[in-house]
């Protein structure tokens, strides 16, 4: 069943434009920095970016820092308000069922085609922007890569930590495929289970963006998103990495556990 | 025949708050029906036909298909039920070939991908399509797309098909082909539950008819137990009141020109009404027709 899943999900146009849309960004903003000299001031604007003039091979990881805050995610909602409610819509969930697909099978097999295709998704992201940032923006300076502390990183060391990077990109999206399946068992929308995700997305940056939920902030799903930043410090500061894994495997396991709720005594009447 | 139950359920009822959308319902479909499930808009029989295929819980009752307690044995039950529930589902950006191998492919039992591409030409065939069309489904018109919903319940070929509506959308003479097609697979040994608002469709393909009611069935027997000689003969006369009073206790109805008259023979009551000066303008052994029965059996008189 799984299997079924990804081939529909490769064979849907769909998924190739949301590709390329995540794609599009940062090549837009790599051709602006390339021409415009133009880097934000350290400290400011997505991370990396200030670096990128100096040193084109941490592009993928400013790249990253571009598309995660927003493009991702609501690439994520899109295709996990889809997992259930789109087969509604479409009329083909009562034939699954009746094929029969088990209902926990079929929860299971959207949440692991969702997560696969956050994996393409980093992968190509990174890959392109990779490409992107040695050709406009040059390779590392002579004196090798220069970590956020102000310590020169080897070449095995980068690698190694933008692998962990690229990971803990991919989990940080499994809280939002998790509430966009729970929303996508609730609505015969699919547009209404994503939106519903967008919508909690929004509140929880609103919220981050206000002292008086201070109290609220660690449990907020997009608290610890651009934490993949603190594994370029010299020496890695773990502390927000491991807060952001655990907030997420939390709203994987509460939202999963949601949805097999909610879908596995449904009554499939439309 | 073989009289095993292919459907029973007992007692079934499905609540939603305080509707009763489905009371106390006892199918009874044996192996070898075709089995007409009829009723108006709203009367219950898409709930019910969800029931059968573990789609809709029931609220209480039981549901056995195949034998077997549904939903419990749905993974043993389902894949030797085929099923066309209220129009069908196909992803619109695949085309109607690659829908039904991804079909096949998604449950328990799927085949070999070499038989799997002959079954679907088969089965594309077999119910009228193109099997090299690589159109999109959304290039489809609505009776292709009710084809290729057959096409999926026929697939695995199934001892049991379970369909809703199956003629909607398809202009005469499609419907005189599915018609076949179902009447071949009747042939074969599949038994057919046949859900439908069209009582002449029924009328011309089912061997026993059930009859739902605002969620109660209010009528299930054989076809021909139901429209079987009623012993009655028509009389259309212009002196139909001098008819009645010389026919007197064998008329059982009388309505302006045409009476229903109890008699064994329609030619022997003919010459008699003649002898006696009486003009005959229609004559005839009277018999009932499912639209009378269903209606009969529908309002409580």
């Amino acid at each position: 069943m799984i299997g079924v899943e990804l081939v529909k999900m490769l064979r849907r146009p769909r998924t190739w434009l949301i590709l390329a849309m995540l794609v599009a960004l940062p090549t837009l903003v790599a051709i602006l920095l390339a021409v415009t000299d133009l880097a934000p001031r350290p400290g400011t604007g997505p991370p990396f970016l200030s670096a990128v003039l100096t040193d084109g091979t941490v592009f993928p990881l400013a790249a990253l820092g571009v598309v995660l805050p927003l493009f991702l995610p609501i690439a994520v909602a899109v295709l996990g308000g889809d997992a259930i409610a789109g087969e509604t819509q479409s009329g083909t969930l009562r034939y699954l069922l009746a094929r029969p697909v088990g209902r926990t099978h079929l929860l299971l097999a959207k949440l692991v085609t969702v997560v696969a295709f956050v994996v393409l998704a980093v992968l190509v992201v990174a890959a392109v922007s990779y490409v992107e940032g040695r050709l406009l923006l040059g390779g590392a300076p002579a004196t090798g890569t220069v970590s956020l502390s102000g310590s020169t990183l080897t070449e095995d060391q980068i690698a190694g930590r933008t692998t962990m990077a690229l990971a803990y990109v991919v989990v940080s999206m499994l809280g939002v495929a998790a509430t966009a399946l729970f929303f996508s068992t609730l609505t015969t929308s699919a547009i209404g289970a994503a939106l519903g995700t967008i919508g909690l997305l929004v509140g929880s940056t609103v919220l981050l963006g206000l002292d008086a939920a201070q109290a609220l902030h660690p449990y907020l799903p997009t608290r610890y998103w651009l934490a993949f930043v603190d594994l370029f410090r010299d020496p890695i500061l773990w502390d927000d990495v491991v807060r952001g894994l655990l907030v997420q495997l939390a709203y994987l396991l509460v939202f999963t556990l949601a949805a097999w709720a909610s879908f596995a005594t449904k009554d499939i009447d439309d | 025949m073989n009289t095993d139950a292919v459907i029973r359920t007992r007692a079934l009822t499905k609540r939603y708050g305080p509707l009763r959308a489905v009371d106390a319902v006892d199918l009874a479909v044996r192996e070898g029906d075709v089995y007409g499930f009829l009723g108006a808009n709203g009367s219950g029989k898409s709930t019910t036909v969800r029931m059968l295929l573990g789609l809709v819980l029931p609220t209480s009752g039981e549901v056995e298909v195949l034998g077997e307690p549904m939903p419990a044995a749905r993974r043993s039950v389902l894949p030797r039920v085929g099923a066309l529930v209220e129009g069908p589902g196909a992803y619109a950006h695949l085309s109607g070939r690659t829908n039904l191998a991804l079909l096949d492919a998604s449950g328990p039992g799927a085949s070999r991908p070499r038989d799997r591409r002959r079954r679907v030409e088969e089965v594309l065939e077999q119910v009228g399509l193109d099997p090299a069309d690589r159109r999109p489904t959304r290039a489809y018109s609505l009776g292709m797309r009710q084809r290729l919903g057959l096409a999926a319940a026929l697939i695995r070929r199934p001892r049991l098909l379970v369909l809703d509506e199956p003629t909607n959308g398809l202009d005469p003479q499609g419907i005189q082909e599915i018609r076949q097609l179902l009447l071949g697979l009747r042939a074969e040994g599949t038994t057919i539950f046949l859900s439908s608002h069209l009582l002449a469709e029924i009328e011309q393909m089912c061997t026993r008819v059930g009859v739902l009611d605002r969620g109660r069935l209010v009528l299930q027997e054989d076809l021909d137990v139901l429209l079987r000689p009623t012993g009655l003969v028509a009389v259309r006369t212009p002196d139909a009141q001098r008819c009645a009073s010389l026919l007197g206790g064998m008329v059982e109805q009388l309505e302006d020109e045409r009476l229903l008259v109890r008699a064994a023979d329609a030619a022997t009551l003919t010459a008699y009404l003649v002898g006696q000066d009486i003009r005959v303008s229609e004559v005839g052994p009277y018999r009932r027709d499912l639209e009378r029965v269903v209606l009969e059996a529908g309002s409580p008189a």
